[in-house]
């Protein structure tokens, strides 16, 4: 039984740890490793495509994450005061977004937005006769941030609202006796309490975004994010190069999921500040 | 005890009912603190002393009737506006600030601001009051419980409220500290000036730190008074009950006397009760209970050297003895009674001796410490409803 355990785990990280040892390849090939250097990180590092690819993936996954967790966090305050039929729309809605699989949310928000595009395009190209190329709507950053900030609103929601039910109501009315008003109230005593739910929400979403291959395959429309470039060069095939990508995602996916699990379980935030 | 100061009223209830869909919590009250007084609400689990409270606080709003604060009514004001702070059964610290933090909040959020050496300085004074000096940068959950309840009670007095509302703030002390707070609460509450309203179900927490007592069932006032009247002129057999140990006798109204009644047990014997004062005479043809509380019974020695000179006599049989510390609790059985409690001092202990179950005592008490009380629970004595055990 340990041993059928252990067979799991091998070839489940085996893997992994090659993809993390092969990175440090000192070698010119991906299929034979001699130890140890970082010669491919900095050659990796200054091809100008990846770079951009990561630039891109950054920016979709830091305002997914963002947005994420803004309308997440105001979502879930308010749900608390919705009650009966409403209230389990709402929750079905929410879980609904999680459990489609990735590829039903990119197909679906590839037809939804070619269709508005080819009712709007037309459109604006009359308003803006002169420059209506340049207004022209396309896939790209918005569309991607559009279809994750869908999936990663829902995780913020359902996060940020296990907290809330898990706090103490009477701080709030503590706190409206003692004189705070409701916006005074929320700055003070609320967001501290739910700051950790709203900060690994903000992560687990930037995580998510920044992971993501088969949504932003579908939507991303020219953008290049750093899944696609990889999907892209490896069928190339498997360079060391690849490697240390992956060890770079891996490594940073980790430190963020590692910091939200953290937050998550820190039971009184020591956060907060003095108000 | 305490100086009115010039009788004005701090907390006015006029008719008001609160209803939770089909459940009266707050049924036609009536209820006037005045200013400086340490008033109790005192009653049974569900009685609506909380849902009292948070009409006060503005957590609640009255669905009849008119809440009004320093004269003014603040029905839909919001608690936030109201001069008026509460210490929470659970004290409802915040667990992000520190001590100082928690203590300073009401401060904090007073427009125009205060000054930061200000607010510092009235949080020393209130940590020395509640003499928790040095506690400043502690968490709050770092605290014993004394201590939370001390930071509760801390950063609500710090506003210099018009009225402290108090919402079972010692339940969850044990004996030893609760008795006190008690104390420390009487003497913090003379010192400070500021209104206090209790709310308990302790009889005897009410009963030895309040003024007044207005005592509550099913979301009525039944009696209001001091803890004497409360104790020595309960209006009904439910006040008697409720506020101290008490026997009760169950019988017809046999007979109507001036300033009382004479009521018919089963076994024939005619008991004579005083009306207390406050109550109303009982009806002929109805039934009625006299009412004696333990101490006031004497207990002897049957056919001892000692004997009883009172107006009602009987002889009894102890049942069972536990022993107080400066009283003895005796429960004896007595032909045509049943079981009553009788509380005997250490005086009288020395005296007789002692008794040990099996004894046979002669028992008895005087007409005029008895009470004769309707057996009602409700405060508006028209209607006569069973009472519960
Ligand atoms: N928010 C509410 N919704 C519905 N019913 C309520 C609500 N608050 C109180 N009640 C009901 O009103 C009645 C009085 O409640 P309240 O909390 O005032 O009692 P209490 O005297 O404080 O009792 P306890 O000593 O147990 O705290 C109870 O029957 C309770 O169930
Ligand atoms: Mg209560």
């Amino acid at each position: 039984m340990r041993l059928y355990a252990a067979a799991v785990y091998l070839f489940l990280y085996g893997p992994i740890a090659l993809i993390v040892l092969f990175s440090f390849n000192a070698g010119r090939h991906a299929a034979s490793f001699e130890c140890c250097a970082t010669s491919w990180y900095s050659l990796t590092f200054n091809n100008t495509f990846l770079i951009e690819a990561l630039l891109n993936s950054l920016l979709i996954a830091g305002t997914t994450a963002v947005l994420a967790t803004i309308m997440g966090t105001m979502a879930s305050l308010a749900l608390q005061r919705v009650k009966g039929v409403l209230r389990l729309v709402f929750d079905a809605l929410t879980y609904i977004a999680i459990i489609i699989p990735g590829i039903v949310i990119g197909i679906a928000t590839l037809v939804a937005l070619v269709t508005v595009f080819d009712i709007l395009n037309p459109l604006i190209a009359k308003l803006w006769p002169s420059d209506g190329n340049a207004m022209a709507l396309g896939l790209g950053y918005g569309s991607v941030i559009a279809a994750h900030t869908l999936f990663t609103m829902a995780l913020v929601i359902i996060i940020v609202r296990a907290r809330i039910q898990g706090m103490d109501r009477s701080l709030i009315e503590a706190s409206a006796d003692l004189y705070a008003t409701p916006w005074a109230t929320f700055r003070q005593v609320t967001f501290p309490q739910i700051f950790p739910a709203v900060m690994s929400g903000f992560l687990l979403s930037f995580t998510f975004s920044f992971d993501d291959f088969i949504i932003a395959f579908f939507v991303a429309g020219p953008k290049t994010t750093l899944p696609i470039y990889v999907f892209a060069s490896i069928r190339r095939g498997i360079t060391p190069e690849t490697n240390v990508i992956a060890t770079t995602v891996l490594a940073v996916s980790l430190t963020l999921l590692i910091t939200a699990q953290f937050l998550l379980r820190s039971r009184a935030p020591k956060a907060g500040g003095k108000g | 005890m305490v100086e009115m100061i010039n009788g004005a009223v701090d907390v006015e209830f006029q008719g008001v009912t609160k209803r939770f869909g089909d459940i009266r919590a707050v049924d036609n009250i009536d209820l006037e603190v005045s200013s400086g007084a340490f008033v109790s609400l005192l009653g049974p689990s569900g009685c609506g002393k909380t849902t009292s409270l948070r009409l006060i606080a503005g957590f609640e709003q009255p669905s009849a009737g008119d809440v009004r604060i320093g004269g003014a009514s603040v029905v839909g004001v919001p608690p936030y506006k109201r001069p008026i702070n509460m210490v929470f059964q659970n004290y409802s610290l915040f667990p992000h600030f520190t001590v100082a933090d928690n203590i300073g909040f009401g401060l904090r959020q007073l427009k125009p601001r205060l000054s930061k050496s200000e607010i510092t300085a009235r949080v020393g004074e209130m940590l020395e009051l509640v003499r928790l000096q040095g506690f400043e940068e502690r968490r709050t959950w770092e605290l014993s419980g004394g201590q939370q309840q001390r930071v509760a009670l801390a950063r609500a007095l710090i506003n210099r409220p018009t009225v402290l509302l108090l919402d079972e703030p010692l339940a969850a002390l044990d004996r030893k500290l609760r008795q006190d707070m008690q104390i420390e609460l009487q003497t913090l509450q003379r010192d400070v000036g500021i209104t206090f309203v209790l709310v308990t179900h302790d009889q005897e927490e009410a009963l030895s730190m309040s003024d007044t007592i207005y005592l509550m069932n099913e979301g009525r006032i039944i009696q209001m008074g001091g803890a004497r009247d409360l104790y020595d002129e309960p209006i009904n057999r439910y006040v008697a009950d409720f506020v101290g140990k008490t026997n009760f006798f169950d019988g017809e109204v046999a007979e109507i006397k001036p300033n009382g009644a004479a009521i018919r047990l089963a076994n024939g014997r005619v008991l004579y009760g005083r009306n207390p004062r406050g109550g109303v005479p009982l009806n002929r043809n109805a039934g009625g209970a006299i009412a004696v509380r333990p101490e006031l019974i004497h207990i002897v020695k049957a056919n001892g050297s000692a004997c009883l000179t009172t107006d009602v006599q009987t002889t009894a049989r102890v049942k069972n003895r536990i022993f107080l510390g400066e009283q003895t609790e005796y429960l004896v059985m007595a032909e045509g009674f049943g079981d009553i409690l009788v509380l005997a001092s250490k005086h009288a202990e020395t005296v007789s001796g002692g008794f040990s179950p099996g004894d046979v005592v002669s028992i008895g008490w005087e007409d005029s410490s008895a009470l004769a009380l309707e057996n009602t629970s409700k405060g508006d004595h028209s209607t006569a409803v069973p009472v519960p055990k």
